[in-house]
């Protein structure tokens, strides 16, 4: 194990040209978690993928990281200053399963921007617009829990990016969805990117990460086992572990 | 002393002739009734709701206290009104007693466990489920609170709906403070009472055969709220 978590709760950061997003400094959780890496500096926004297997630590680093979760011991910073209330809309973060409430599609955005504090009138024109670009115009009255799985996904990325964030997680978003939203999914968050949102997936899914990432982090027993570019990283990864990964062994 | 059938015969000529004061009894139990659903569902549903939500330290020792008052004798409840409202009372003063307002604080005191401990048990799941949402949503205290009352609402129209259950079938603690005073305080369940003791066999069986019509509605609305909600959930995770 030694060979693979050299140091032990060290530093991750993420971050784009302009700033530094956020940062975790010696997270523990009864045994410690994530380690530090190089930033990435781009000038849009950026993907990295989170890989490894059940139980690695993935979805609580990322619940951490968005302040859902306080670690035992260690620290999260939001730029360079501990989460906060003012700044919540800046981190997003969209979970497995999507949790929407019992009203029209339509409604859900509006909720979601009105807690944002826009008013009733732009919530909704903001809404109507972003359903229809995102080819969901046609359910926009229809009960979101009546959707069906990929719509409803569909539907909660929409609600995280309408509410703009700087950073957007993604815990197994496409985990259970068809491949027809998969796809719409990761045109949404290719023209997220593109407005410059880091995006920060959590996946299991090794061709998506080919797809999708800029950068690839496998993670492991509560470790970052390795972050590297893209390519890099499924050409010529530097860990042993991440070779095994690769090439479709079975981690425990 | 009349024969069951005599009885039977005589009460539903009286509830197909509805005289004023048959009308007079039923409308009062169901001002009565309607009212401490209504104040009870003003403070409970609220605090029901915070008793799901809040990780308060005194949570645990509420809810004990809710389940607690939850199964309280009806004449314990009315024994302690009296002594509230008599004229040795601290509200002796607002000369309340043997008044309908009387018998709605009552009443009020009596459901509102059940609206809370119901409200609390409708809600604590939804909150389970849209907890970590709303802290991304950045929703305050008081937006948590209102959108998990109109997440629940089908479970809360049950909660309401058992409770005026209960208010309108209560006959111990109104009998209390209400003295069953005829014309002021007389109301379904005191009139069977009186009217039983009395003999008058008709009337009481009239009374209670109304009392089962309307217990009998609530069951069906609650059952068909009860439905609709299952429909919806049933949608929600097949769809999961």
């Amino acid at each position: 194990m030694n060979a693979v978590c050299p140091v032990i709760g060290q530093h991750l950061l993420i971050s784009r040209s302009d700033r530094v997003l956020l940062s975790v400094d010696h997270i523990i959780f009864g045994r410690p978690l994530a380690q530090r890496v190089a930033t990435d500096k781009q000038n849009s926004g950026s993907c990295v993928v989170i890989l490894g297997p059940n139980g690695a630590g993935k979805s609580l680093l990322v619940k951490t990281l968005c302040a859902l979760q306080v670690p035992d011991k260690g620290q999260v910073l939001w730029a360079d200053s501990a989460p906060d209330k003012q700044r919540r809309h800046q981190v997003g973060l969209m979970l497995q399963k999507p949790v929407l409430l019992r009203r029209s599609a339509e409604s859900n955005l509006v909720y979601a921007l009105r807690l944002k504090g826009h008013d009733k009138q732009q919530s909704l024109r903001l809404s109507r617009d972003a359903l229809q670009q995102a080819g969901l115009a046609h359910v926009a009255r229809v009960n979101a829990t009546r959707l069906s799985g990929g719509e409803q996904q569909r539907l909660a990325l929409l609600r995280a990016l309408l509410l703009e964030p700087d950073i957007l997680f993604l815990d197994e978003a496409t985990a259970n969805v068809d491949p027809g939203s998969t796809l719409a999914i990761e045109q949404q968050l290719a023209q997220a990117k593109a407005r410059g949102i880091t995006i920060v997936m959590v996946s299991h899914d090794i061709a998506q990460a080919r797809r999708l990432a800029d950068e690839v982090i496998l993670m492991h027993q509560g470790q970052i086992v390795e972050r590297a570019e893209c390519a890099i990283f499924f050409e010529s990864p530097t860990k042993n572990l991440t070779k095994r990964w690769i090439e479709g062994e079975l981690l425990v | 002393m009349q024969s069951f059938a005599d009885a039977m015969i005589a009460a539903l000529n009286l509830i197909w002739e509805f005289d004023a004061d048959l009308r007079e009894i039923i409308f009062l139990s169901l001002k009565v009734s309607v009212s401490a659903v209504l104040i009870a569902a003003v403070v409970g549903l609220p605090l029901g709701a915070w008793l799901a939500t809040t990780r308060s330290p005194l949570r645990g020792f509420l809810v004990a206290l809710t389940s607690t008052f939850m199964g309280l004798p009806p004449v314990v409840v009315g024994l302690v009104v009296y002594l509230l409202l008599s004229n040795v009372g601290v509200l002796g003063p607002l000369q309340l007693l043997y008044t309908p307002t009387a018998m709605i604080i009552a009443q009020t005191l009596l459901i509102l466990p059940i609206l809370i401990a119901l409200t609390r048990e409708t809600l604590s799941p939804l909150q389970a489920h849209f907890h970590q949402q709303l802290s991304l949503l950045n929703a305050t205290t008081l937006q948590r609170l209102l959108t998990l009352l109109r997440e629940g609402r089908h479970g809360l129209v049950t909660a309401l709906l058992a409770g005026f259950g209960r208010a309108i079938a209560e006959v111990g603690a109104v009998i209390i403070v209400g003295g069953n005073i005829n014309h002021v305080t007389r109301v379904m369940t005191t009139t069977i009472a009186l009217e039983t003791s009395k003999g008058n066999l008709a009337l009481a069986l009239g009374l209670g055969i109304v009392l089962v019509a309307i217990a009998l509605l609530i069951n069906t609305l609650v059952l068909l709220v009860g439905m609709s909600t299952r429909d919806d959930t049933t949608a929600a995770s097949a769809l999961r």
